[in-house]
């Protein structure tokens, strides 16, 4: 089609929203390598110290932390997700399909911060869970969930269970049922014909689901400020106190260009890993 | 019909897992619930004695007033503006071949995978370096570059269904191309149009990240109220809060789903 009516004033709104994002991340890569002078906002000359105070052990000790947060985080997400998913594709009442839906959609639209004070009364030492514990007679004292790694995952997979299901379910509804049928006329058992051709169709959602699930925790903020209360740091928390606690916003911006550095290796990672999986399960 | 039937053991506990996650995700929001009917003004579970005095605390707390106000002015000034520039966009890459399109949709589209506490941090260093540090048109700006992701795709998945019939019939009329844009085709997208807007309203006031970079005290959002009312306070006020907010989210999503169908919006729908 060569006549394209309006094609200037549909894009460029868009095109400057890009620019806009490509603004502030290059604002961000010009800060991480400029000096930091104390007492001031401004930043002073060019500099490559930011990212190699970066190695110290303290910082490098956050990174390590951070991703493996987030991978723990992305595999249970993925382990607790995937029986949902296949439970909302093939939900045959549509009553119940909505319900599944919605109940799993919600976190993702509560905020992280009403989601994180929800999972402080759940975890507390006066918590649901101690209460519940202790009611049973399994407890004699509160056990510690707050301000643990454990505590952290938990509440993160929360927010990242919902796009996991969703990305999942996506993939689940576009496999054609004609393969699974086929399959079991050649006699295969349910969970042969789930493990041998459901599963390995639904690589592509798994991927996506993984993928968004990591970059999510990533980016969370108030649930490893709140329930890791400092004793559990993320690399967000660190970028937040030191701009606002320190106002060292060159070294907070180095922080940052290497969180996205990290997320985007671990990401290739990731999916380099799968395809090797997929050729491997191929031969 | 899903081969994992019920009477296989597999298939059974599938099902249970099914049940132990639902139970996972309605927990908090539940316990959350009870909490904030507790009339004492400590946090612990279970309450003593009912009341209903946080949810008055709440609702009078000043902080929490003007971050909702603060927070539904950015919210409707943030959604509308990313359902126009995204439902533009949108059929622009339905329907037209152009130059950086790819370009344009990978940039607006890693606002997704880009960590939000970053994409604050920019926003903060250029409105500092051009004089509008924590004014609401950064807190805007910011808001439209996070929710354009979600409005793109609800409004793309509409004109993929679309039946492009209908336009041809009005051209073949006589109708120019802008008659043809404002009688048949937005009419028809209004769907995918609604559901777009209403993402994008539900996570911008919901935004809490990138909106404690952004914002100052005179343009803070309810979500940065309320987290600097969890550092310093222990009441249940905070859980009065979180359940008005709990209950207004699930009904806008269950108004999404009967109205709109959630189902096809996120595309977890079986093609018929």
């Amino acid at each position: 089609m060569t006549s394209r009516p309006f094609l200037g004033a549909f894009v460029a709104p868009a095109a400057l929203c890009a620019v806009a994002l490509v603004a502030a991340l290059l604002a961000i890569l010009q800060y991480s390598v400029r000096m930091h002078v104390p007492g001031s906002l401004e930043p002073g000359g060019f500099t490559l110290e930011n990212f190699v105070a970066l190695l110290k052990p303290l910082y490098a000790r956050v990174f390590l932390d951070t991703a493996w947060i987030c991978l723990l985080t992305a595999f249970a997400t993925l382990l607790a997700g995937y029986p949902v998913a296949h439970a909302l594709v093939h939900a045959k009442r549509p009553f119940v399909k909505g319900l599944i839906l919605i109940i799993v959609v919600t976190p993702l639209f509560l905020g992280e911060v009403v989601r994180t004070y929800s999972w402080i009364i759940v975890l507390g030492n006066n918590g649901f869970i101690n209460f519940v514990l202790w009611k049973l007679g399994l407890i004699a004292s509160p056990i510690q969930l707050m301000f643990t790694t454990f505590g952290v995952v938990l509440a993160l997979v929360h927010v990242t269970l919902p796009v996991m299901v969703v990305m999942l379910a996506a993939a689940l509804a576009h496999i054609d049922p004609a393969y699974e049928r086929a399959a079991a006329s050649l006699g295969a058992s349910p969970l042969r014909a789930f493990l041998t051709v459901t599963l390995p169709l639904s690589t592509p959602g798994i991927l996506a689901g993984v993928t968004t699930a990591f970059a999510w925790t990533f980016s969370a903020f108030a649930t490893p400020q709140l329930i890791g209360g400092g004793r559990v740091n993320m690399v967000s928390n660190l970028v937040y106190q030191l701009g606002f606690a320190s106002f060292n916003f060159p070294f907070a911006a180095a922080l940052s260009v290497a969180g996205l550095a990290m997320t985007f290796a671990l990401l290739g990672l990731i999916r380099f890993g799968t395809r090797r999986f997929e050729n491997v399960a191929q031969h | 019909m899903s081969p994992l039937a019920l009477h296989t053991l597999p298939g059974r506990l599938a099902r249970i897992c099914v049940v132990a996650v639902i139970g996972f995700l309605i927990l908090p929001p539940l316990v959350v619930t009870i909490a904030a009917f507790n009339e004492k003004a400590l946090l612990a579970f279970p309450p003593e004695r009912l009341s209903l005095r946080w949810f008055t605390k709440a609702l009078t707390y000043e902080d929490f007033r003007a971050g909702f106000w603060n927070g539904l002015a950015v919210t409707v000034w943030a959604s509308s503006i990313a359902l126009i520039v995204g439902a533009a966009f949108a059929f622009a890459l339905d329907r037209y071949e152009f130059r950086l399109k790819r370009t344009i949709e990978t940039i607006l589209l890693s606002s997704l995978i880009v960590p939000h506490f970053t994409i604050g941090l920019g926003f903060l260093i250029i409105a500092a370096q051009i004089g509008m540090a924590r004014g609401f048109t950064v807190v805007v700006t910011a808001h439209v570059i996070l929710v354009l992701p979600f409005v793109l795709r609800s409004v793309y998945v509409s004109l993929r269904n679309f039946d492009r019939r209908l336009e041809q019939a009005a051209e073949s009329l006589g109708a120019p191309p802008a008659r043809v844009l404002l009688t048949v085709t937005v009419p028809l997208l209004v769907p995918g149009l609604v559901s777009g807007w209403l993402l994008a309203a539900i996570l911008s006031f919901n935004e809490f990240t990138a909106s404690l970079f952004v914002t100052g005290q005179r343009t803070q959002t309810l979500p940065v109220a309320m987290y600097n009312y969890v550092r310093e306070y222990a009441d249940p006020s905070m859980a009065a809060i979180s359940v008005l907010y709990i209950a207004a989210t699930a009904a806008l999503l269950t108004f999404a789903n009967l109205y709109l169908g959630l189902g096809k919006v996120l595309n977890v729908e079986q093609p018929r």
